[in-house]
């Protein structure tokens, strides 16, 4: 389920990716990485993508799922995978320590570094809000390509990684 | 018709830092309305009111005077004022009332606003991942409006000069520090590309308005204001909003191309015919970018309007006559109801030193929040 594409493509194997999760897991002893919200992508997976609801009639995509079409109010989404690469449609850059909560970072005015912030355009479907693996202006430019990939951003009390999604600069 | 309904009277608490409480901000701005409208809070049959952290509006009864009359709490963000005014506006018109108060204080901790993802309907991810700042959404907005319009750095700074010296010639204001250019470009870059003093900042203050039927104004006000129209918008499909995970590629208008169209059609005038406007300057871009939302210019004409000084005190259109946002800060509740008594003030010709130095007979006001709404007023002499 995790891994079929609305068009019924299946992805490739989420369980032999699974089992390299698990190993690394073992590896470093008690440490596990978890995603910050179940459904908002596809993880564990070497090719991970994001889950939204497609809506038939409109057209319309949101993410995360929903369920009712904002356009439309039908009810009758579908979930759907979204395409990795997209386009970077605007950006920022999140140069003070937000206020927690909401902000689940542990980190101190002193150590935070301040982390990039954009929307993504994914082909024609949806524009997505992201953070942005990188935080240099000169790295950043509307209409670049960019890449989904899952970035560490804190740890929770037992000292497990939460991991979240991101976009990536595509290197040329 | 919409002649009906007058601004009798105005009265403010100064915006800033201060010892009291937000309530108690909010009686000293209904007191000083009364007595600018020479009317006793027993005159007044209606009254709306909010705030956004400062407490029940209606609860102010007990220091204003235990009459009975019907008092309903308003909570809608940051168009909390707005909403009053237009309830009281709208109960004027209906002849549910005769004289209205519409009244918005509030008194916000330091430092950006944290709001719950779930109070917008987000998951807590939203939250937890840094994602829950308004400054981000402003940021993003004026960063993609820049690169396709051509607006510079330099423009941004000088509506945050202009907002800051017209500030400093206004009594009730915060900040009353005149900043270069080059302190507003070269300061903190909160969130790129915005600096520290390009942004405005939760604050405290009050501002209450008593509202007349047109006929009976001139009994306590001898240079009453009219509300020519009152409307709020909410979000149209495809607009882009603060705390929006996704958007559409399909692009719509904002709410406030929507509020100020209504506004001015129901006003009856154009755009053209302003002679002073109040436009939501929660920093200095969304100023840029809503003087075209409101109809003013066209996308991209802002450059030249502020490099030229066309929406200083002195120009064609003055802007911010108050020192907007920026010099004032945004106490949630009372915000926009402050644009509102800023264009009286200036319709009375009563704002001293930073009184627009042209003869002015119509202004317009309009304020924009979380998650997507939008209040327009058009008045008149």
């Amino acid at each position: 389920m995790w891994c079929v594409h609305a068009a019924g493509q299946v992805n490739r194997s989420w369980q032999s990716e699974s089992h390299e999760g698990l190993e690394r897991c073992e590896d470093k002893s008690m440490t596990k990485q978890i995603p910050v919200a179940e459904e908002l992508f596809t993880w564990p997976s070497d090719a991970p993508q994001l889950i939204g609801t497609h809506y038939p009639d409109s057209g319309v995509t949101t993410f995360p799922q929903s369920t009712a079409c904002p356009k439309t109010a039908a009810q009758n989404g579908e979930r759907v995978l979204l395409p990795r690469i997209g386009k970077l449609w605007s950006w920022t850059i999140q140069g003070f320590l937000p206020k927690s909560p909401p902000y689940a970072g542990k980190e101190t005015p002193k150590t935070f570094k301040p982390y990039g912030v954009g929307y993504v355009q994914l082909a024609d479907e949806v524009i997505v809000e992201s953070r942005l693996t990188t935080a240099e202006a000169s790295e950043l430019k509307i209409g670049m390509d960019m890449e989904l990939v899952i970035i560490p951003f804190t740890t929770d009390d037992d000292g497990n990684e939460l991991v979240t999604y991101a976009f990536a600069p595509v290197k040329k | 018709m919409a002649e009906d309904v007058a601004i009798i009277g105005i009265g403010m608490h100064p915006f800033g830092r201060h010892d009291n409480t937000g309530m108690e901000q909010g009686a000293y701005a209904a007191r000083a309305a009364l007595k600018d409208a020479g009317c006793d809070w027993s005159d007044v049959n209606y009254a709306f009111g909010g705030s956004s952290a400062a407490g029940n509006a209606d609860t102010m009864v007990s220091a204003l005077g235990l009459t009975g009359l019907p008092f309903i709490n308003v909570a809608n963000g940051c168009a909390t004022g707005g909403s009053a005014l237009i309830s009281a506006y709208n109960a004027i018109n209906a002849g549910a009332a005769d004289v209205c108060m519409a009244i918005g204080f509030d008194k916000h901790p330091k430092g950006a606003f944290d709001p719950d993802p779930a109070d917008f309907g987000l998951g807590k991810w939203y939250g937890d991942t840094g994602l829950m700042l308004t400054t981000q959404f402003f940021g993003m907005k004026i960063q993609r409006y820049m690169d396709q319009y051509g607006i510079s750095a330099s423009t941004l700074a000088k509506v945050a000069v202009k907002n800051f010296h017209n500030g400093s010639l206004n009594e009730n204001a915060w900040r009353r520090k005149p900043m270069t250019e080059d302190e507003v470009l070269n300061a903190l870059m909160l969130s790129n590309p915005l600096t520290q003093y390009m942004f405005c900042s939760p604050g405290e203050g009050g501002v209450a308005l008593i509202l007349a039927r047109g006929d009976i104004a001139k009994k306590f006000q001898k240079k009453p204001v009219y509300l020519r129209s009152a409307v709020l918008r909410s979000r149209p499909f495809g607009s882009f909003e603060v705390f929006n995970s996704w958007l559409s590629p399909d692009r719509g208008n904002s709410p406030s191309v929507g509020a100020a169209a209504a506004a001015f059609k129901m006003a009856g005038m154009s755009p053209s015919e302003m002679d002073i406007a109040q436009v939501q300057d929660t920093e200095s871009g969304a100023e840029i970018m809503h003087m075209a939302e409101c109809g003013f210019c066209e996308d991209g004409e802002q450059e030249d309007l502020i490099q030229s000084g066309a929406t200083n005190l002195d120009g064609r259109l003055p802007i911010n006559t108050d020192g907007g946002c920026l010099a004032n800060g945004e106490p949630v509740g009372a915000s926009g109801l402050r644009q509102v008594y800023e264009s009286a003030l200036q319709l009375r010709e009563d704002a001293g030193a930073h009184q627009v130095p042209k003869p002015i007979k119509t202004a317009f006001t309009h304020v924009y929040g979380a998650p997507g709404i939008s209040a327009c007023t058009v008045l008149s002499r």
